[in-house]
């Protein structure tokens, strides 16, 4: 029968065009490396990301959620915030934010971790970038699918 | 000298070496020509003046105050993480620039002045970290007012209000730097701490020093009236 002196032949076609599959399949998975935030080698330095400038828009930033600390739409750089003095205070601390009209931390802000209230901004709230943070219009390193609040009702 | 003391001790009527040489100095000379008087005495000049101000710029830069490590270790150090150390395009503001007058009457004053940080260098006054932190204080009250009362002078040899271009400024800073020009503030009033650590409770000690602005001792008050400074303006605006 010639169908059968042609098997040899149609198994050899059917594991050549088999190959290109194969090669993109599990098994040839393991070859490739994973792909990583650090794109660079190991043994070489990464490229660091683009310096981007700090966002102060003149109203401020919105809030995404309502118990969000509110950012800072100022720049910040080179306040002194220690034991003895803290640069922040200067402006949001009553009665000084009706001086130069910024808005007053919160009342929260002056009560203790006994629930006592202070005149002065409580040991626990001292220090405001803990929480309160300025922003850039960088390019997030890794894509999310975040929506605020307002957005997602 | 020897020749003095000889010739004064064998010629007793003749008058002493102070007397001569007063005699000396007013008397005409026969023996020169007026062109070389002139000449010798034009070169000299330039010499001497350009020598005095060459000295005097030699201790009006940052490698020599940074030569005291009082200054080195304490203030240098904390300047240096400011942004008139270093910043975007290079240009820098060094110690002199901002605690030295440009102006030569004033700076020649303020040189005078620093006769005073001379002595404490010897007396050793804040030759370590604790001692220096022990008189922040002082020295930043001092500081201050120097500001205070020359409407910040130094600051206003490169920040010039009336160059101020306000739409290009952050939003904040343009709102405040009005307001705070219309009630006759300067500089000092807001921008303490800019290139050193503040002393403790700062800002209560900066009202406080405004407070206390005229009450100073007879020394300051000359050097107030020599660097021009407008004490009573300086408390008007407090």
């Amino acid at each position: 029968m010639t169908f059968v002196r042609l098997i040899p032949l149609i198994a050899a076609v059917a594991v050549a065009l088999a190959i290109p599959f194969a090669a993109s399949g599990p098994l040839a998975q393991e070859a490739k490396a994973p792909k990583a935030l650090r794109e660079a080698p190991l043994t070489e330095d990464s490229v660091p990301p683009d310096v981007t400038k700090q966002s102060v828009p003149a109203g401020g930033f919105d809030r995404a959620y309502r118990q969000q600390p509110p950012l800072i739409p100022h720049k910040v750089e080179g306040y002194q915030i220690t034991g003895e003095n803290n640069a922040c205070m200067g402006c949001h601390d009553w009665p000084g934010n009706t001086r130069v009209n910024a808005p007053k931390i919160s009342e929260t802000h002056y009560v203790d971790r006994q629930g006592v209230r202070l005149d002065k901004v409580a040991g626990t709230r001292y220090f405001c970038q803990q929480c309160h943070v300025p922003q850039a219009d960088a390019k997030p390193l890794v894509g999310n699918i975040f929506q605020n609040a307002t957005q997602a009702k | 000298m020897q020749d003095t003391n000889s010739s004064a001790a064998t010629a007793a009527p003749r008058p002493g070496f102070v007397g001569r040489l007063w005699r000396w100095f007013f008397s005409p000379t026969a023996r020169y020509a007026w062109g070389v008087i002139i000449v010798v005495g034009f070169v000299a000049g330039v010499v001497f003046w350009g020598g005095f101000n060459w000295a005097m710029e030699m201790t009006n830069t940052e490698q020599f105050c940074v030569s005291c490590h009082e200054m080195k270790d304490n203030v240098y150090l904390e300047y240096r993480n400011t942004v008139h150390y270093s910043n975007r395009t290079g240009v820098r503001a060094s110690c002199p620039d901002c605690h030295v007058p440009k102006e030569w009457g004033h700076k020649v004053v303020r040189k005078i002045q620093a006769s005073n940080e001379l002595l404490h260098k010897m007396l050793g006054s804040i030759d370590t970290q604790e001692k220096f932190n022990a008189h922040r204080l002082a020295l930043a009250r001092s500081v201050w007012r120097g500001m205070k009362t020359t409407d910040s002078r130094e600051c206003r040899n490169c920040h010039k209000f009336d160059h101020m271009e306000y739409s290009v400024q952050e939003p904040r800073a343009s709102k405040l730097h009005q307001t705070a020009f219309a009630e006759g503030k300067t500089c000092i009033d807001c921008h303490q701490g800019i290139a050193h650590k503040l002393p403790p409770k700062a800002r209560e000690e900066y009202r406080d020093m405004l407070e206390h602005i005229d009450e100073v001792g007879p020394t300051q008050r000359l050097i107030d009236f020599l660097q021009d400074a407008n004490v009573a303006k300086a408390k008007a605006a407090r």
